[in-house]
């Protein structure tokens, strides 16, 4: 804020309390003559008359309590301009004093089960409970609340893993999130469009879907030089690059012949998003015990 | 007894302005008038009598109520807790969840039914008689009249200078004031967090913050009402003394002096023929107002400032009594009466509302007697419509929640239906245990030949598999694009 707006809302916060106060004092008597009555506004409806009451003193001390209230306000807490207060109060410096208590609250329960190995917490019904609860929070947005994925999210309930089911393999993904790359018609960019045709078939073979025999065999000559790099000569995929087994008919982007001639003109790009800075550590090992738990049902 | 009742009238502060100066001006005399009045001390003096003595058991029973009820534990759990950070709140063996909000809005309401019809029957009894406000108010005044004396004394000790016994009396009232108040707050306190935890934590000086902090609020707020503000809320603060009058009719209850026997009023001595020398039944002693809390006359006729404590009948039974004429020349009556005509109970208004609170509560009961502990919530997934799985399938996404309100642990068993052939493809029996909130991912699977719309109603039913009246239903949606 620059110091003139600073002026502008300090001079116009201040002026209303101290304008408040004036008015209280000025109004606080009045001037009356004694040919008026005392005794009612000489309002009168239906035979009810408007008293001419004061009102009870107190109630004059509670407008110059809530000025008092307001000015102190205005000392302790940030309100007037770049004024920062006197106890430094910040709505950030409230919400990291929250997440502290949290931590301190709920750091007890995760840190016992950062001690536990994923079989025992996959054992403990609690832990799970608990498991699920943050991955419904914080990944069942991409992943569906019951982990089985979507078009581009992979499906975590299959036993079928792109990095690697194991413990480390699952925490990794977690910590460090992942990238898939797959390159536009692989590695030979030079791949014709009844090439791909081709490869669209050998790929359909796997699961007995293909019906051109001769279109998938020069497809399986092709894929040799285009994709057994990352993919495998038998294309059972490798989890060190994230290349997906191609023989399962698990399919990460759909598994319609118009889905993978996209994939394969287009390419992918798949995401996984880092999680290190946003959950601890303690928690990724309770998410990584979970979403070992989702595959062994 | 032939020595006058010394006559000692108190005016109430809300009635005369203070006058500052004047001077003289055309057309009138001109004054500068205060517009805020200053409290009038009420030095209101003790009295017995039937009503007092009505109220004195009343106000026992309910403060023993009140000390006690939260001290009640059964099976572990405080009969009535308001748990607040679990958002449960434990009633007398029920236990009502936020989803109950409805009920609670309902029972103020019936409440307040309740209210607004023993008030068109007995007047102000609420306020006279069980309002936390008069029973702490009188609890105070009675410990004032423990330490001070009598009214006569407290005004002497006030206008005193102040010497050694007024610092001491003061003291000692001060501090009765702030015990009583502090008891008020800490119980107060107990019915929202477990007292028999609460109190062992204040002793060593362990309890939270928060909670001292509440516990102090209502101490003060107690001292405060009950020994300082008094009958400043009767008259500036409570809603209910100004609307009340809409509830009165001509056969409503009230305390009244009446007129007609009284007036007109004159000291005299006893057993003369006062009605000869034109004089009516009221002897002018000013007992009754000096006896009244809220500082008014009476004689004045029915004013919103009474509270129908009945002090004043007390007080005026009291002399009629010394004088040897009849009682209740202030009494509680009714306009009818006062104009000699006879007054009834049963009226249209009382019976219409005699029959809208009967229903009300009968509908409330039976609400809470066939309430099905058991709530089921389903929440579609936002991240995804719907999606194809490798069999074909249609596939939508929910996370079901099953809340046993229930003392027991069960096992339940979920199902939906509103498309032909749809199906739960995760799993559907769960054990839930009492007071919890289980929370279920879901998938429902169709066949898109089955589809009929793009958006189709269905309805998730959750059952206790061993008590098959035990069941709850929530609706969603199935989405999916049609074959």
């Amino acid at each position: 804020m620059t110091s003139f707006w600073s002026f502008w809302v300090s001079i116009i916060s201040l002026g209303s309390i101290f304008g408040c106060l004036w008015l209280v004092y000025v109004t606080r008597k009045s001037q009356t003559t004694d040919t008026e009555t005392e005794e009612t506004m000489g309002h009168s409806f239906d035979g009810i008359e408007e008293y001419d009451n004061p009102l009870p003193k107190w109630w004059l001390y509670l407008f110059v309590g809530t000025c008092i209230y307001a000015l102190a306000y205005y000392v302790i807490y940030p309100g007037l301009g770049n004024y920062k207060g006197l106890i430094g109060w910040t709505s950030t410096g409230q919400w990291e004093a929250e997440v502290q208590q949290a931590e301190e609250k709920y750091g007890p329960i995760f840190d016992a089960y950062a001690a536990m190995s994923p079989e025992e917490l996959i054992a403990d019904p609690e832990a799970m409970k608990v498991g699920q609860r943050l991955f419904a929070n914080n990944c069942s947005v991409c992943h569906g609340s019951a982990a089985r994925g979507a078009i581009g999210f992979p499906n975590l309930t299959d036993d079928d893993w792109l990095y690697g089911g194991t413990a480390e393999a699952i925490k990794t993904t977690l910590v460090n999130g992942r990238n898939g790359q797959m390159p536009v018609k692989g590695l030979n960019a030079a791949m014709t469009n009844s090439q791909v045709d081709d490869m669209v078939h050998y790929m359909l073979a796997f699961s007995g879907r293909s019906d051109d025999e001769a279109a998938a065999t020069r497809g399986g000559e092709m894929y040799q030089t285009a994709c057994a790099a990352c993919h495998g000569a038998d294309a059972k995929g490798n989890q060190q690059v994230g290349a997906p087994n191609l023989t399962d008919n698990v399919w990460l982007y759909g598994g319609t012949a118009k889905r993978i001639k996209h994939t394969l003109l287009y390419g992918r790009a798949g995401v996984m998003p880092a999680q290190a800075d946003m959950l601890s550590e303690e928690k990724i090992h309770l998410l990584t015990a979970y979403v070992m738990s989702l595959s062994k049902k | 007894m032939s020595e006058k009742i010394p006559l000692k009238n108190i005016e109430p502060g809300t009635q005369n302005l203070e006058v500052y100066g004047s001077d003289a001006g055309s057309g009138g005399v001109t004054k500068t008038v205060e517009l805020y009045a200053s409290r009038k001390k009420i030095y209101v003096k003790k009295i017995k009598g039937l009503f007092q003595g009505i109220r004195r058991y009343s106000l026992w029973a309910l403060m023993l109520a009140y000390l006690s009820i939260c001290w009640i534990s059964i099976d572990g759990q405080q009969l009535v807790h308001f748990d607040l950070p679990a958002r449960k709140f434990h009633l007398f063996g029920l236990t009502f969840w936020p989803q109950d909000f409805f009920l609670l809005a309902f029972a103020l309401i019936i409440c307040a039914y309740g209210l607004f019809f023993i008030t068109t029957l007995f007047g102000r009894v609420w306020c006279g008689y069980t309002c936390p406000q008069t029973v702490w108010t009188f609890i105070f005044m009675w410990i004032e009249e423990k330490v001070e004396g009598s009214r006569n004394q407290r005004i002497k000790l006030d206008k005193a200078d102040n010497n050694a016994n007024k610092i001491v009396k003061k003291g000692l009232k001060h501090f009765l004031w702030l015990a009583v108040a502090f008891g008020t707050g800490l119980t107060f306190v107990g019915y929202f967090y477990p007292i028999r935890e609460l109190v062992p934590a204040l002793l060593t000086w362990s309890a939270n913050g928060w909670t001292i902090f509440w516990i102090g609020f209502f101490t003060v707020a107690t001292y405060l009402n009950a020994g300082w503000l008094r009958e400043q809320v009767w008259l500036y603060m409570c809603p209910y003394a100004r609307f009340q009058s809409v509830m009165f009719d001509s056969d409503t209850l009230i305390v009244s002096y009446d007129t007609d026997r009284g007036d007109p009023r004159g000291s005299r001595k006893r057993n003369t023929e006062y009605k000869e020398q034109g004089l009516g039944d009221c002897v002018d002693c000013g007992m009754c107002v000096q006896v009244c809390p809220t500082g008014i006359d009476i004689r004045d006729g029915l004013q919103y400032e009474c509270i129908g404590c009945a002090l004043c009948i007390d007080a005026c039974d009291s002399i009629m009594d010394k004088m040897e004429y009849p009682r209740g020349l202030i009494s509680y009556t009714t306009e009818k009466r006062l104009e000699g005509k006879t007054s009834h109970i049963v009226r249209p208004k009382s019976i219409a509302y005699a029959v809208i609170l009967c229903i009300m509560s009968g509908a409330f009961l039976s609400h809470i007697i066939f309430r099905v502990p058991l709530e089921l919530d389903i929440i579609r997934d936002r991240g995804a419509l719907y999606q194809l799985n490798g069999m074909g399938q249609l596939e939508n996404s929910y996370t079901v929640k099953i809340m046993n309100m229930s003392k027991q642990t069960g096992e339940f068993e979920l199902s939906v239906e509103g498309i032909e052939g749809l199906e739960i493809s995760t799993a559907t029996n769960v054990q839930v245990n009492s007071g919890e909130v289980y929370s279920l991912p879901t998938i429902v699977e169709v066949s898109p030949y089955n589809l009929e719309s793009s958006s189709s109603s269905i309805t998730f039913t959750v059952r206790s598999i061993s008590d098959s009246a035990l069941t709850a239903e929530s609706e969603s949606r199935f989405l999916g694009a049609r074959e």
